[in-house]
């Protein structure tokens, strides 16, 4: 009779204690050693001085998020707009789509801008309130106001004063966008309110949140009549408890970032807070599924040009940021990309490319859509984290 | 991980045959995997040691101040000691589970496949060739509200009319057995396959009855096998944040999605190096009391 095969290293009970023990014991010696704690990671201007190259070197490195760029339709590779920038300016840019979220954006150039080194970009592309996060580090350059007159001419007046950038001369709009609501007419009725989102029976469980704190807690604040853009830890809390009688009630399935486009799509969720540009895409497609802006108001967020600390190319990257701020070109950006055109005069542009975009207060906005949109308030970074803990608490994590 | 840690503290033992002629080659063998280790695992798992015990206080701008507070541990426990339970009660469930079809499918592909053998197991081992993302997003499409399934467990009133299985406790604990179901059949079939046929044939001799001689010859024969497997499903399976975070809603999240929280969107280090810590303990007691309980020594 053959003996099973004996494996000559057994993981056994005792080896995997004293394995476990002398782990524990090499953790405690090298908790020593890393005793020491950490530096912070806040930089000044002083401390922490870029260098611009642009004059010698006639490149610039750009990081934008997918689909945000126009395509020729016929050619995938050809980028129409920034290809005429490249050759009236004989600047070379490599355009990387590598921002997918903006958190794990952070934990990518995280390391090199807390210790004032290059992260190799000189545009990144980021939102509102990481955008504020960044430029409360000290993390990104001042650009010259000088450099970019298109920008101070025509920026939308909504999106001028921010409280994070009052001077409009470090985050620069690339394109903005609505959080408000959305619903399938496939599988619900209309859906006017932000509490009808929270409370109608026939809802139950098929609707979504977004995790953006400050895209769900904004509607939330302005559905208790509160203003986003200045409002207090208990107006605050208020409107998260809200928030979680719906989480409690079953009634919000849950939390998403843009994966629920899909979702509402194929009718899994009937209603839900939404982006406006998703939704335009998917109402192309599907005219039964309709972007809605609750009287009490939607927020309006914007995706950010920053110039990161130890760029090289600063002015080649005011050059750009003065291109796309050219009326004539942002229209051609935004007859592709659909979100909210930041740029004042490219809706008359518009009107030569595509007259019914131009009438789309979703892409250009009229007073009455403007007035009802609000930026999120900037936080300080103790605000930030005691709203997010909370946020996060009650949307499961 | 766990269990890799021991590698570098505990060399194992080699065979005394040839001492004499290499006495350092085993040492030599043992250099590259252990520097390995101890470069990309033990030295960020220092690190994290250290942030765990870091000054809560501290952020981002201003760093952390090394105050050894281990009141991050029992805090981070209180805060989501929820998050914990399900995640050993979602993974115990998808372990039985999964062994409940694993081990009559290891036991089907070695004993009793004949030519097939290689096909079944190709067939199993297929899934992982594409990402892990994406088997768990095609889990979202079969189990959708107005997919196929939902509908049929609709018709035959296993459902209510407006009943679903996204977005519950359900679809997380199917998303985990399926993706973790190889980990488990292959150690399975690796030590069924080893199995001497000619045993069960000396059993059903003196008189064993197929059950019987299933349960004192092929299982204690299997035993190694098994608690390999299920550890190797267990273990990624209670840390695993993937299924609740696709599959389930806020009332699903396991700890993963905590930690995953913590580290990304809070930017609380402290409390997610601590709640990594206190998973990485719980699963060392779960795997130890299982290992006393199943009585044996030798696993792998």
């Amino acid at each position: 009779m053959r003996t099973p095969l004996r494996p000559s290293h057994p993981l056994s009970r005792r080896g995997l204690l004293s394995g476990a023990l002398s782990s524990a014991a090499l953790l405690a010696g090298g908790g020593v050693l890393a005793g020491c704690g950490t530096k912070g990671a806040q930089q000044t201007e002083t401390g922490c001085v870029s260098e611009d190259l642009s004059g010698t070197e006639k490149v610039l490195n750009f990081s934008n998020w997918p689909q945000y760029m126009d395509v020729d339709e016929a050619d995938e590779s050809k980028r129409p707009t920034l290809d005429a920038f490249q050759s009236s300016t004989g600047i070379k840019v490599t355009y990387t789509e590598d921002v997918n979220d903006n958190n794990e954006f952070f934990g990518k150039v995280q390391n090199q801008l807390a210790g004032c080194q290059a992260t190799g970009r000189d545009i990144m592309v980021l939102t509102d309130w990481m955008a504020a996060r960044m430029i409360r580090l000290g993390w990104v350059q001042k650009l010259d106001p000088a450099k970019i007159p298109n920008v101070q001419a025509n920026l939308l007046p909504s999106l001028r004063n921010r409280s994070f950038d009052p001077e409009n001369r470090i985050a620069i709009p690339w394109q903005s966008g609505l959080a408000g609501l959305a619903y399938n007419g496939k599988v619900a009725k209309e859906i006017r309110t932000v509490d009808e989102l929270l409370t109608r029976p026939d809802l139950k469980g098929k609707v979504t949140a977004l995790s953006e704190m400050r895209d769900t807690m904004g509607l939330l604040l302005q559905s208790n009549g509160h203003d986003p853009a200045n409002f207090t830890a208990a107006q605050f809390d208020d409107a998260l408890a809200k928030l979680k009688r719906a989480v409690d009630s079953g009634q919000i399935r849950r939390f998403t970032g843009n994966d629920y486009a899909p979702e509402l799509a194929k009718g899994d969720i009937a209603a839900c807070v939404a982006w406006s540009g998703d939704v335009i895409q998917l109402s192309a497609e599907d005219d039964k599924i309709q972007f809605v802006t609750p009287d009490s108001g939607v927020m309006l967020y914007s995706d950010n040009m920053l110039v990161p600390n130890k760029a090289t190319h600063k002015g080649n990257a005011e050059a750009l940021m003065n291109y796309y701020f050219e009326p004539k070109v942002a229209a051609q950006l935004a007859a592709y990309v659909n979100y909210i055109c930041p740029v004042q005069g490219a809706k008359a542009e518009m009107e030569k490319i595509d007259p019914e975009l131009a009438a789309n207060p979703l892409i250009f906005p009229d007073e009455a859509m403007l007035s009802k949109s609000k930026v999120f308030m900037a936080l300080t970074e103790e605000q930030e984290r005691s709203y997010e803990s909370k946020f996060q608490q009650v949307i499961g994590a | 991980m766990t269990l890799l840690a021991r590698v570098p503290a505990n060399p194992a033992p080699v065979a005394p045959l040839r001492r004499g002629r290499y006495p350092l080659l085993p040492y030599l063998l043992l250099l590259p995997g252990a520097a390995w280790l101890l470069v990309f695992f033990g030295l960020p798992l220092v690190q994290l040691a250290a942030t765990s015990l870091y000054d809560p206080a501290g952020s981002l701008a201003t760093g952390y101040a090394m105050t050894w507070a281990v009141d991050n541990y029992p805090a981070a426990l209180q805060a989501y000691w929820p998050q914990f339970s399900r995640s050993f009660l979602y993974a115990g469930i998808a372990t039985v589970l999964a062994l409940l079809m694993g081990y009559p499918l290891a036991y089907a592909i070695a004993l009793k496949a004949g030519r097939w053998k290689n096909l079944l197991l190709v067939c199993v081992i297929a899934p992982m060739f594409t990402s892990f993302l994406v088997r768990t997003l095609a889990w979202k499409t079969i189990l959708s509200d107005n997919g196929w399934l939902v509908g049929l467990l609709r018709d035959v009133h296993l459902l209510d009319a407006d009943g679903r299985l996204l977005a519950t406790p359900v679809a997380v604990v199917l998303g985990l057995t399926y993706n973790f179901l190889p980990f488990l059949v292959l150690p399975l079939y690796a030590s069924l396959e080893r199995l001497d046929y000619r045993l069960l044939e000396a059993a059903s001799d003196l008189y064993a009855s197929p059950v019987g001689a299933f349960r004192r010859v092929t299982l204690p024969l299997s035993m190694p096998g098994l608690i390999a497997g299920t550890l190797l499903f267990f273990i990624p399976a209670s840390g695993d944040y993937i299924n609740a975070e696709l599959l389930g809603t806020p009332n699903e999240y396991m700890i993963g999605n905590v930690i995953d929280s913590a580290f990304l969107v809070r930017l609380d280090y402290p409390q997610g190096a601590a709640l990594s810590f206190l998973l990485m303990a719980a699963v060392l007691a779960v795997v130890f009391v299982y290992l006393r309980r199943a009585g044996t020594e030798e696993v792998l």
